[in-house]
């Protein structure tokens, strides 16, 4: 089973009659996603995939109940999609975009608040490859095949690191809860101790692979989350070891600008709240196996 | 994106900050001019270079008179500055700032940045001025002041007072402290800012408060509504190679070692310079050429990362998730038949059509060293390496 997305979840896709939303959407309908609808603004009415599309984010949603949204929009407004999304009443919004300003992040995040807890919309990314459930439904630009169905699941903020993850996994015959990114960015929607959050409450989830980098202060405030509310077991791989202070690694934020952003630190604020270190990428596979052997011999 | 200190004074002047009197020159008569221009009996020459720590590197020169002025540029200009914060390569001086010089009463620090905790702009201010904020935060935290600003409001009115009253301003100072923090604060929000940073803040002998020193860093991903800023881009002051890297769309770090890398995706690339550094090696750049990973895009990646004289080997880490290692491996091909590379080059290539792509690579008879894996491609490349330098010390003896 699932967090966040499965087979039914509605979805429509913002942005779905430009080149990337056009393909990306293609896929995920032959991958089994629930895809009803578009938004395109001026192009309403016209069927786009043998779809809908809508004016509006509020039309689409009314007219197709989808409670999940694929925000595929360029930079310059993708800050306003997403809180159009979050004020039609979308659940999810994945954002792939990559490049959007910061201080457009910062107003979306401030707006999302506009909204009670149990009416705000959850957002992952920006910058982020999407999320998949294998076996039955993803909203982003993965390559589904490489994930087996299965009971791990992932949150990581790179797209091909993830993909390299679940691919190790799957030669070890190991499947995927769902797996989900959180983005590159500095500002971001989920964290990832909203994700461990998730996963900790899924009963399908028997332990998670959680991919950090260097910058920011998520894989701290996921350690203590750890340490306080975890039971499954957590896998951990931090990437940028040789990363130098100061220089942005492709990601926006991944940058070592403060006290314990660097890899080194992250490692051991994790391996300290009992998580299972993965020392090299490579590793991840192996380490999950280990940790999953564990798991299997607890007394229960 | 960051910009010359003469610059950033330009621009926060413009919102309303107090700066000395200053002047910009290129060559050291114009600088001996400026001071002319400036008047007084004290100036000071400040080397332009998008660095800190100028002052103990000699980038900043105190002069009593027009000669001094003239003789204190003509020394910077051209020089390579090498300082505690530039890096080795250091940073060449091709523009010096002439100001008046002012009496000063007292150094404060005025800060503000994008805290990623609060997802918020963040004032950070403190009365220990004149020293890097590492060294306040390190010897003096209780002097170091936070204030968050709500996104919705903007920094408000009391917020600045308080912030003014916290970092000891009298009851006279209070309201030109407080233009002072909202000029800067205006400056930042409005123009896509993620760095403001004066030190010192300094209060004159006669009362006033002006900026010493400033630094602005800007969002690049905001650049595209920003062209008055775009155009203060100063690329004598980058890497050359990463800023060559940059016009072409790439993401390109320059490092220090000798093993070049050509990946897609930065997660990927960081994790691949991890693997090299654990198999012994040094990366000699972090190079993410995009998800999609075109063969245009490839053979890009090949001519920069072969522009590093340091580079033995070159490490090739592609996950076809989207596209298909085959059209990859047609793209590594094309790339080393038309501009051949003297270096060995390793390519792991995984996901989606790997043995088609494998087998494209080994029929085209090109000496490519294959890798199945992340860990075996290091070994590889960090292996080559070492047989390279065995093999020189051979034909040298």
């Amino acid at each position: 089973m699932s967090i966040l997305i499965n087979k039914q979840t509605p979805v429509i896709v913002q942005g779905i009659t430009g080149r990337t939303g056009l393909y990306h959407t293609e896929e995920m309908i032959s991958y089994g996603t629930n895809v009803v609808g578009g938004v395109v603004p001026g192009r309403g009415g016209e069927t786009v995939l043998g779809l809908p599309v809508f004016d509006t984010a509020k039309d689409a949603v009314i007219a197709t109940g989808a409670t999940t949204s694929f925000v595929v929009v360029p930079p310059p407004f993708a800050a306003d999609s997403i809180m159009e999304a979050a004020d039609a009443g979308i659940e999810l919004a994945v954002s792939i975009t990559d490049g959007i300003p910061a201080q457009d992040m910062m107003r979306v995040k401030r707006f999302m608040r506009r909204y009670q807890k149990h009416k705000r919309m959850r957002l992952l990314g920006p910058n982020c490859a999407g999320i998949i459930t294998p076996g039955e439904a993803f909203a982003g630009i993965m390559p589904g095949h490489i994930y087996l169905p299965g009971s791990v699941g992932i949150v990581g903020r790179s797209g091909t690191l993830g993909y390299e993850a679940a691919s190790q996994m799957k030669e070890l015959g190991i499947g995927v809860s769902t797996s989900v990114g959180i983005g590159g960015d500095p500002i971001n929607g989920c964290s990832f101790k909203d994700i461990l959050e998730l996963f900790e409450e899924d009963d399908d989830t028997t332990a998670v692979v959680m991919i950090g980098e260097i910058g920011g202060p998520q894989e701290a405030e996921a350690a203590d989350f750890i340490r306080d509310h975890m039971s499954k077991p957590v896998i951990a791989y931090v990437a940028g070891l040789s990363a130098p202070k100061g220089k942005r690694m492709g990601h926006a934020g991944a940058i070592i600008s403060a006290f314990g952003e660097s890899a080194p630190e992250k490692v051991e604020i994790l391996r300290d709240v009992g998580a299972h270190i993965a020392p090299t990428p490579s590793a991840i596979g192996s380490i999950v196996t280990q940790a999953l052997s564990w798991l299997d011999k607890r007394p229960t | 994106m960051d910009i010359h200190e003469y610059q950033a004074k330009e621009i926060l002047q413009r919102f309303g900050l107090k700066i000395p009197p200053g002047g910009l020159a290129y060559s050291p008569e114009q600088a001996a001019y400026r001071a002319h221009e400036i008047g007084g009996d004290k100036w000071v020459v400040k080397a332009q270079v998008h660095t800190g720590g100028r002052g103990k590197a000699g980038g900043v020169v105190i002069c009593d008179d027009e000669h001094a002025v003239f003789e204190a540029a003509n020394e910077m200009f051209g020089k390579k500055l090498v300082t505690q914060q530039s890096g080795p390569a250091g940073k060449v001086v091709y523009r010096v700032y002439i100001e008046g010089g002012v009496e000063i009463e007292s150094e404060l620090y005025l800060g503000f940045v994008l805290d990623r905790t609060t997802e918020r702009i963040m004032v950070v201010a403190s009365s220990s001025g004149g020293i890097e904020i590492e060294e306040i935060a390190n010897d003096r935290p209780d002097t170091i002041i936070r204030s968050v600003v709500d996104p919705a409001v903007g920094l408000t009115e009391f917020q600045a007072r308080e912030i003014a009253f916290d970092l000891g301003f009298n009851a006279r100072q209070i309201p030109t402290a407080v233009v002072t923090i909202k000029a800067c604060y205006r400056a930042f929000r409005d123009l896509d800012a993620t760095m403001v940073e004066i030190n010192p803040l300094v209060v004159t002998k006669d009362g006033s408060i002006m900026a010493l020193d400033a630094k602005m860093a800007f969002d690049d991903n905001a650049m595209f509504r920003r062209p008055e800023i775009s155009e203060l881009r100063d690329k004598s002051q980058e890497d050359p190679r990463e800023a060559r890297a940059t016009d072409r769309g790439l993401s390109y770090v320059s490092l220090a070692g000798n093993i070049g890398c050509i990946v897609n995706g930065a997660g990927l690339a960081m994790a691949t310079m991890d693997m090299i550094k654990l198999a012994g090696g040094e990366p000699a750049n972090f190079l993410d050429i995009g998800g999609g990973a075109s063969p245009e895009r490839v053979a890009k990646a090949f001519r920069l990362v072969r522009s590093d004289e340091n580079v033995d080997a070159i490490l090739v880490n592609i996950f076809a998730g989207i596209n298909r290692c085959d059209w990859i491996a047609e793209g590594v091909v094309q790339a080393l038949q038309s501009n051949p590379v003297d270096v060995p080059v390793i390519v792991r290539l995984s996901g989606t059509n790997v043995d088609e792509g494998r087998k494209i690579l080994v029929d085209s008879k090109l000496p490519v060293i294959m890798a199945s894996t992340l860990a075996e491609a290091a070994e590889k490349a960090v292996g080559s390496c070492e047989d390279n330098l065995q093999n020189s010390r051979i034909a040298m003896s």
